[in-house]
């Protein structure tokens, strides 16, 4: 099989699972759906292994090439097309990989909803979306792509859509996702206008001749092309990869369905925007200016959401500011240049956000679709495989030594270190404070959850019991990554030449080359991490959290007390929600109901479609009259319209 | 000898009306479907026959007085195929009516003789001869269900008017004789262009009739006032004949007359089509809103239509006249289809002409409300259904002629006449049927009007194939 039908194979085979499963569903019935949907994603997840030796492992030449010419205006093609080398690689097995844990996990999680077929229609089609995305050679298959992840995360997230909750939060993510991609729809705007074409590679091969090319978006200001084009492009990243102040939709979207929880709004989907400012490496290394915005950026999302996972007693929405935090991680590593480590750190994320996902998800049916903490505890003895993996998750969550979260985070850090961009010093303060507070919400959740007194009610403490085996193999085949995956990148990606011609980093940008200078091994690069600030804010964050939730449980209460107005502040969410409902919401609505009125309902309704349909209606009752039955008056209108022509044609002359 | 090669097509209809008269006679009642049948297969033959016998070159024949040639050829292979068509749809209607006599089937093949003489005319008297052929025809269809008052009232004004429509297109030809010395098309053309004539008062007072009575074939305004009693008086079945394969021919009349004749005094016909086609286009679709009966309604939209057609015409282009033939046979078949939807919704005693008729039609039968769907879209000009590609092609060339005022007005008028086509989509699709009996129409009408309807879906779809027939039959004549 040539290399370029397995391309090929890899989207489409979810694809087709997704049509049957979701045209079929009822003639397959509801084991038909969950098979046909994972051969699909089995499939691919075994050719993306396939494609991932072959690039990655053997080196292979990066493939780029078109498969469908869509449409071509003004000497512009649309394309359909892949380009696929080391990045694009590594995003498709980590893509693949999840998506099929997730899938098999739904049939343990989803085993007595009525809408099963389309839950798996859902999940492949997304699947198969993410990877259009990833493996796109193009900026409008990127486009697509990222609008069609959008699309089924929008399904997915109001899937039961008989909650009000989740309407109001499928509505949410759709909207802030549209602010983004408004951006990110003008960054490709301005990227055919001035390079004229869509295409990745020819972009990029002409990037350089565009240096110093300026633009006037408001009258008197000029600004640097790339400066324009990358921020309004990482403002799409923005809405899809949750960062300050896009991030609102986020923690609402686990309304939906946690496996979609896990794979969408944590291992894949929210990461499109890291991998996508990755791709435009070559762009984004021409502009400091953006790459500062993006740190900054970052930094905010990665201290400031940290802080509201403290708060949090649902455990799906801990997980979910821990992602946010995560993300901001990411985001910060791009702007340090460093785009290898938030690769990195994308990868181990995805194995072990995707694992405490499950965790939680397996912890919520056996709680009988409970999710306050408050109501758990002591559960360890009764899940011990589920305690086990999550125990594994949250030590890679928070960095701990040879854990995969500790290789890519550290990183992460040290890369910002290194970093001499505007905002780097600060960078640098939020997300080193941000490893004590992972650590803290992190342990915080597991202790509540796993260990302490049994807070449950009695009839569900009497059905406790470990999740069936579709929930805890991938689990387990999660966990595995979420430990070693640090040991098989750490030193290609941070320090190798592991993505090869994938991303471009300008020399003076090259924080990693200066951190690799002090790289003498693995096993020396952990006991450094050891010695270093990151860990001992770890260990802190970890002590902190058994002390005020093991030892002293009373302390949490009186800690609330004192400082009231900060813990007033995290509850809501610094207020994002309140005044996004009050000034967008309520903003545009009053706007929208004015010109309704004005606009619509006096201007065009009344004069222009009701006034012109009168006139019309008034005229066709009039000449209406004149069809009178009558022979006579249509032989009379006959004699006089060729008077009327005689009198035009020959008079006049 | 090849001049009777030539008519072929022509020669063996006349030979089959007549065969199909006379069998038909001493037919029993029992075996009525033969007269149908013969008169189905002899409208095969002859459009085969026509087909075979394309012409790469024009070729006059019988000393001037008829043409064969491309666009000629095309037309009559269409009127046939059109016919075949009315001829199937009208079967079950005449019979539940009991008027599914042999009558309807000979003056239906002797009308399209009489529209093919017109196509392939190449003297004024040829085109006057099919002309009366043609007409005459059409006046006993109209009046053949003779207890219907309706009917009879709409034969006797379509009979005066027509008599006084002739009288005029009569007085035009003998003034263009008086001028000119011959009615071959040929050598008026070359007595036009050769500047003999000083004065030219006597052409365009000929040309003003001769106009005035092709006005009112096509049914431009203000000489369309019989079409809307006619349409709505025939019968359905005949309706449907009338409002489709005559356009076509109406339309190669005015290309004979106008372009291959009088092309050198273009000038003046060419101010004269663009009042009747604003004319045509402003009160058909303005008109057919008030309307209630769908027939009378389609009566209004052919009027719209046809203002539509002859700007192609007056565009006064080559591309400009395979526009207008492009319309011409997608409004011939889009007209089909609409009436013959009446005729598939019609029972014995229950004409289905009414707006009402149409509601909820989706709940009836989702397939038909979706063919319906298709021709009104069509109609409207909405794009991907040809009927757009129709108006896109003509409008297309009246901006090339510079009349872009011509094109803005055009599609105003358009986007007014969109209203009453939308209309009967929404009384289709939203509005509860009053009449929940199931559609009783034939099998052999179903499937004529579905092949009708994705007919119209398919070349909407893939326009292309249409349009170069229609740019290569001009290019050949």
């Amino acid at each position: 099989m040539d290399m370029f039908d397995i391309y090929l194979a890899i989207p489409l085979a979810p694809l087709v699972g997704a049509l049957i499963a979701g045209l079929l569903g009822k003639a397959i019935g509801r084991a038909g759906a969950h098979w046909v949907t994972i051969i699909g994603v089995a499939l691919s997840t075994v050719l993306s292994f396939v494609v991932y030796n072959h690039h990655v492992l053997e080196g292979a030449d990066a493939f780029n090439g078109n498969v469908y010419t869509w449409a071509v205006s003004d000497g512009i093609a649309f394309q359909v097309g892949f380009l696929v080398d080391q990045l694009t690689a590594t995003m498709m097995v980590v893509v693949t990989f999840v998506s099929l844990m997730v899938h098999i996990y739904t049939i343990g999680y989803m085993h007595d909803d009525p809408g099963y077929q389309r839950f798996f229609s859902y999940i492949s089609l997304f699947t198969f979306a993410m990877l259009m995305l990833v493996m796109a050679n193009n900026f409008l298959q990127l486009f697509f792509g990222w609008e069609a992840v959008g699309l089924v995360s929008y399904l997915l997230i109001g899937f039961w859509y008989e909650r009000d909750s989740a309407i109001y939060a499928n509505m949410k993510a759709f909207l802030v996702n549209r602010a983004g991609d408004f951006g990110f729809l003008l960054g490709i705007a301005a990227v055919l206008m001035y390079f004229g074409t869509l295409d990745y590679a020819e972009v990029f091969a002409r990037a350089p001749e565009l240096v110093g090319t300026t633009m006037e978006v408001i009258p008197g200001a000029e600004w640097s092309l790339f400066s324009v084009i990358c921020i309004l492009l990482f403002i799409g990243a923005m809405g899809k990869s949750a960062q300050w102040p896009l991030h609102v939709w986020l923690p609402d979207s686990m309304e939906g369905p946690t496996p979609i929880s896990a794979l969408i709004h944590a291992a894949t989907m929210v990461t499109a925007g890291i991998f996508m400012v990755s791709r435009m490496s070559p762009l984004f290394e021409l502009s400091e200016t953006a790459l500062s915005f993006v740190l900054i950026i970052g930094a905010i999302t990665a201290f400031f959401m940290g802080l509201l996972g403290l708060v949090q007693n649902d455990i799906k929405r801990v997980v979910a500011y821990s992602t946010l935090s995560q993300l901001g991680y990411m985001a910060v590593g791009l702007g340090a240049s460093a785009y290898a480590a938030s690769m990195f750190h994308l990868g181990t994320h995805a194995f072990f956000k995707a694992l405490l996902f499950l965790g939680a998800g397996a912890v919520i049916i056996a709680m009988h679709h409970e999710q306050d903490m408050r109501r758990m505890g002591g559960l360890r003895k009764y899940m011990p495989i589920t305690y086990v993996t999550s125990l594994i998750g949250s030590l890679a969550l928070i960095g701990f030594p040879g854990f995969s979260g500790f290789f890519s985070k550290d990183g992460i850090i040290e890369a910002v270190h290194h970093s001499e961009l505007w905002g780097a010093d600060i960078a640098y303060l939020a997300v080193l404070s941000g490893v004590f507070i992972t650590a803290l919400y992190s342990f915080r959740m597991f202790f509540m959850t796993f260990h302490g007194e049994e807070r449950m009610d009695e009839h569900t403490r009497e059905h406790l019991h470990e999740a069936p085996w579709v929930v805890t193999v991938p689990l387990i085949l999660l966990a595995i990554p979420s430990v070693i995956i640090g040991w098989l990148w750490a030193e290609p990606m941070l320090f190798g030449d592991y993505f090869g011609e994938a991303i471009f980093v300008a020399p003076e940008h090259d924080t990693l080359a200066r951190l690799g200078e002090g790289y003498h091994g693995l096993v020396a690069f952990m006991l450094h991490g050891i010695m270093a600030p990151p860990f001992w804010l770890a260990a802190l964050g970890v002590f902190t959290a058994w002390f005020l939730y093991m030892k002293r449980t009373d302390l949490p209460a009186k800690i609330v007390a004192r400082v009231r107005p900060l813990h007033t502040i995290l509850v809501e969410k610094y207020g994002h929600d309140r005044f996004n409902d009050w000034f967008f919401g309520g903003g545009t609505r009053g706007l929208g109901g004015l010109l309704w009125r004005v606009g619509d309902l006096a201007l065009i309704d009344g004069l222009v479609v009701n006034g012109s349909a009168k006139v019309v209606a008034w005229f066709s009752g009039i000449f209406r009259r004149i069809q009178t039955g009558y022979l006579y008056t249509y032989a009379f209108a006959m004699i006089i319209g060729l008077l009327l022509l005689l009198q035009f044609a020959v008079g006049g002359s | 000898m090849t001049d009777f090669v030539a008519i072929t097509p022509e020669l063996f209809l006349l030979t089959m009306a007549c065969v199909v008269l006379i069998v038909d006679a001493f037919l029993p009642e029992a075996y009525r479907a033969v007269t149908y049948q013969l008169a189905l297969m002899t409208l095969v033959i002859t459009g085969g026959l026509t087909v075979a016998l394309y012409p790469a070159e024009p070729q006059v024949v019988f000393h001037g007085a008829a043409v064969v040639d491309g666009m000629g050829s095309v037309l009559k292979a269409f009127i046939a195929g059109i016919a075949f068509f009315a001829f199937t749809y009208s079967k079950d209607y005449l019979r539940e009516r009991n008027v599914f006599k042999g009558e309807y089937y000979v003056l239906g093949l002797f009308a399209v003789l009489g529209m093919m003489i017109m196509v392939s005319a190449h003297s004024l008297l040829t085109i006057y001869l099919g002309l009366e052929l043609l007409s005459l025809c059409l006046y006993a269809m109209v009046a053949m269900h003779r207890d219907s008052a309706d009917a009879s009232e709409a034969a006797m004004k379509y009979f005066v008017l027509g008599a006084l429509a002739s009288g005029m297109l009569l007085y035009g030809i003998s003034m263009i004789y008086g001028g000119t010395g011959t009615v071959d098309l040929g050598e008026i053309a070359a007595v036009v262009a050769s500047g003999d004539i000083v004065d030219d008062t006597v052409l365009v007072f000929g040309l003003v009739f001769l106009v005035v009575g092709l006005a009112f074939k096509l049914g431009a305004v203000p000489f369309h006032m019989w079409l809307p009693d006619v349409y709505h008086g025939a019968p359905t079945a005949v309706t449907l004949f009338i409002g489709s394969a005559p356009k076509m021919a109406a339309f190669a009349m005015v290309m004979r007359v106008l372009v291959d004749g009088l092309e050198g005094l273009q000038a003046d016909w060419q101010a004269m089509l663009v009042i009747l086609s604003i004319l045509s286009m402003a009160v058909g679709n303005v008109i057919a809103i008030a309307q209630t009966n769908l027939k009378r309604m389609f009566a209004y939209s052919t009027i719209a239509h046809v203002g539509f057609l002859i700007l192609g015409v007056l565009s006064g282009t080559e591309a400009g006249y395979a526009a207008s033939m492009f319309y011409a046979i997608v409004y011939a078949i889009m007209s089909l289809g609409g009436f013959g939807m009446i005729v598939l919704l019609s029972r014995g005693g229950f004409e289905a002409d009414r707006l009402e008729d149409f509601k909820g039609l989706n709940e009836r039968s989702p397939w038909f409300a979706f063919i319906m769907m298709v021709f009104l879209f069509s109609m409207a000009g909405v794009p991907p259904f040809v009927g757009f590609w129709a108006k896109w092609s003509v409008l297309r060339e009246v901006v090339a002629a510079d009349m872009v005022w011509l094109a803005v007005v055009a599609v105003v008028f358009s986007i007014i006449g969109a209203f009453y086509y939308l209309r009967v989509v929404k009384l289709m699709y939203f509005d509860k049927p009053e009449d929940a009996s199931p559609i009783t129409a034939g099998g052999d009408l179903q499937a004529a009007v579905s092949i009708n309807g994705l007919a119209v879906l398919g070349l909407g779809l893939f326009p292309g194939a249409l349009l170069t027939l229609c740019v290569a039959a001009l290019a050949a004549s």
